[in-house]
């Protein structure tokens, strides 16, 4: 019984088990819901789905799977995110293209019509099958849907474009869509903790204890010690966008093994080399900049800093003021690496290009030495290599 | 026996749904969602419906599984030892039980209640698998396991300040609560506050919601908070018109303390 369901499910990346699967059965046995197609979404959903990011595909699924049955509407499960609608996102837009979508017919008819062109894009791009994996509407992770999206009607091609964006959803944020193969990440990351005494004595030492006893006459004296706890903390800083696409999966799955393993991490994305912003939310990158001078004065150096990026671009966007791709600035590139690199002890560079090609672009070299040639690949093994430097 | 909406309550019905077949298959269920969206309230409502007792646990960032199990009190016993109280011959009166055996230790089914589980160290559920799988475990300083008499209904919730170990999301069942849509919100309020003019809910509303629609807004004001600024409102005899002034960008509104928690985000509706 639903088999069939809970196989599609698995094979469009929702991890589910059979485990989960024969608790489904059990419940639906013992009469937990009745045979109602909404309340078995409810509890197929709260029985297989243990994750808030893999709700929205959940109800994709759901909703293409028992099509048409009673009061389940394709509809529903096509939810265009509240983001959209609500009057913030016209504000965004310039009032060329309010006149655009005007031309168009209104906000409404421009989202209906990018609902029509999603789905026949779908479809060709999933040869033909009906389920819809990528997709996500996700009420929750999602600002996916960049405001950007609606960039519909700039150029002659526009629709194309609108679709571009919706589908690849470029600059994602990159705890979406990650997998169970962490694991191995895990596991290397795991070596970055240290155990340290620190703050309140609550452990019994045993040791100076007895000896402290014994020096009493055998009358109790206890000797107490700070517990061990992990206290490392990390900044994470991402490049993203551009070059770095070829390496998203790459990055998340980092991503989601560094944001497990640590307790204190914060994470930050950049384009191409570190300015004087950053951002924490790729959806909103360009009204909520962070500045870097900000990041620099909260964190003291006790901090590990790691830098995941390609450092491949042009030489004059490391080092030349203005030398930025996607604004003025003021200050190049390298110097603010080199407050990075001053202000912190242990500063790493992980590169999901191979260590082999990095000789052939001219960028990469001129950042190894900025990061005084704490590069490595970003590889189990170079990985490995990276957290023996930061507990230097 | 099953779980609904009460009278101080409003459930979803993907929550009575996850709630009940948390209660029929006997496996916890882990609550998410945004900060005061009733996570840790809807534990005390299904005792109070099910009129079941409740021990909740409430997680730090110091507390340790075994806490939850038993602690066993070795320098007590050592200082009694010392003293030659009788006490000391009985290694069971150096037990002191955690809310998990407390649960356990019931004669009547239960709820407990393992309240924002993210807070503690990252090994924390890893090590309550077992426990929570089995609802047993084993004492090793009385040398006998410790099983559930009833298993009680465990009620996980989570803020999502870390992520959970997927072995420990599998034994469990899953709830988001989401934000409530208007119908949801203006239901809870009424609940909160029979008495409340309909005019007066809508101001109240309608101000709130274009808050949580401001995006700028760094926190966003939640369903508890908007209940603790309703009260303010009706014992500071604030009227629906001086709410109806209010817009986006104008500034301050009464109690806005209540909803806006964030020196920066008082600026944000001054521009």
């Amino acid at each position: 019984m639903f088999l069939d369901f809970f196989l599609i499910l698995k094979n469009q990346g929702v991890p589910v088990t059979l485990k989960e699967y024969l608790s489904l059965l059990e419940a639906l046995h013992k009469n937990v819901i009745n045979q109602r197609v909404d309340e078995f979404y409810h509890l197929s959903k709260s029985m297989l789905v243990k994750n808030e990011k893999h709700l929205d595909k959940f109800d994709h699924i759901f909703g293409e799977y028992f099509k048409g049955m009673e009061s389940i509407t394709n509809e529903d499960f096509f939810k265009i995110p509240e983001e959209w609608m609500n009057k913030n996102s016209e504000k965004l837009l310039s009032p060329e293209q309010m006149e655009q979508i005007k031309a168009m017919g209104g906000l409404d008819k421009v989202l209906d019509r990018l609902k029509e062109l999603l789905e026949e894009q779908k479809e060709r791009h999933e040869g033909g099958s009906k389920w819809i994996g990528t997709g996500g509407t996700s009420p929750f992770g999602a600002y996916g849907y960049n405001p950007e999206g609606i960039r519909i009607g700039q150029n002659e091609s526009r629709h194309r474009k609108a679709i571009k964006v919706w589908d690849k959803r470029a600059f994602k944020n990159l705890d979406e869509n990650v997998d169970l193969e962490t694991r191995n990440l895990k596991m290397a990351l795991r070596k970055l903790r240290t155990l340290t005494r620190e703050g309140k004595q609550e452990e019994l030492d045993i040791k100076k204890t007895v000896k402290s006893t014994s020096n009493n006459a055998g009358i109790l004296h206890l000797e107490m010690v700070p517990s061990k706890k992990n206290n490392i903390k990390v900044l994470l800083f991402f490049d993203i966008g551009g070059s770095m696409d070829d390496h998203i999966k790459l990055c998340s799955e980092l991503f989601s093994a560094a944001k497990y393993e640590f307790k204190h991490m914060e994470h930050y994305y950049f384009h191409n080399c570190i300015y004087e912003n950053l951002w924490q939310n790729n959806i909103r990158r360009h009204n909520e900049h962070i500045p870097t001078y900000d990041i620099l004065h909260k964190f003291n150096k006790e901090y590990k800093v790691i830098i995941v990026g390609d450092a491949s671009m042009s030489p004059y966007e490391i080092a030349s003021q203005y030398g930025s791709v996607e604004h003025y600035n003021e200050e190049s590139g390298e110097t603010w690496m080199r407050r990075f690199t001053e202000q912190f002890n242990n500063v790493v560079w992980l590169n999901p290009i191979q260590e082999k090609e990095w000789k052939y672009t001219r960028s990469i070299g001129m950042m190894k030495i900025i990061v005084k040639d704490q590069m490595y690949p970003l590889t189990l093994q170079g990985i490995g290599k990276a957290i023996q430097s930061l507990l230097n | 026996m099953s779980f609904k909406s009460t009278s101080t309550y409003i459930a979803s019905d993907g929550l009575k749904i996850a709630v009940n077949a948390s209660i029929t298959l006997q496996k916890p269920l882990i609550v998410k969602g945004e900060p005061g969206t009733g996570k840790t309230l809807l534990a005390e409502e299904i005792a109070a419906s099910l009129s079941k007792k409740l021990i909740s646990w409430n997680v730090k960032s110091t507390t340790t599984a075994q806490q939850g199990l038993y602690e066993y009190d070795a320098v007590s016993r050592l200082r009694d030892s010392q003293l030659g109280d009788e006490k000391v011959n009985d290694i069971a009166n150096y037990i002191v039980k955690g809310k998990l055996w407390e649960a356990f230790d019931s004669e009547e089914q239960v709820i407990l209640l393992i309240d924002e589980v993210d807070k503690a160290d990252i090994e924390f559920p890893n090590d309550l698998l077992q426990e929570l799988d089995k609802m047993e475990f084993y004492c090793y300083e009385l040398k006998k396991t410790i099983k559930a008499k009833v298993r009680p209904i465990i009620i996980i919730t989570s803020n999502n300040e870390k992520e959970l170990p997927d072995a420990f999301l599998r034994r469990c069942l899953f709830h988001y609560i989401s934000f409530p849509d208007r119908d949801t919100l203006k239901e809870i309020i009424n609940v909160h506050y029979e008495k409340l003019e309909d005019t007066m809910i809508n101001s109240a509303m309608r101000v709130f919601y274009d808050l949580r629609n401001i995006r700028s807004i760094k926190k966003r004001p939640s369903t508890s908070e908007i209940i603790d600024w309703i009260k303010l409102l009706t014992i500071g005899k604030i009227t629906a018109k001086e709410l109806d002034g209010w817009q986006p960008g104008s500034g301050d509104f009464p109690y806005s303390g209540a909803l806006i928690k964030n020196e920066q985000d008082l600026i944000t509706l001054k521009i």
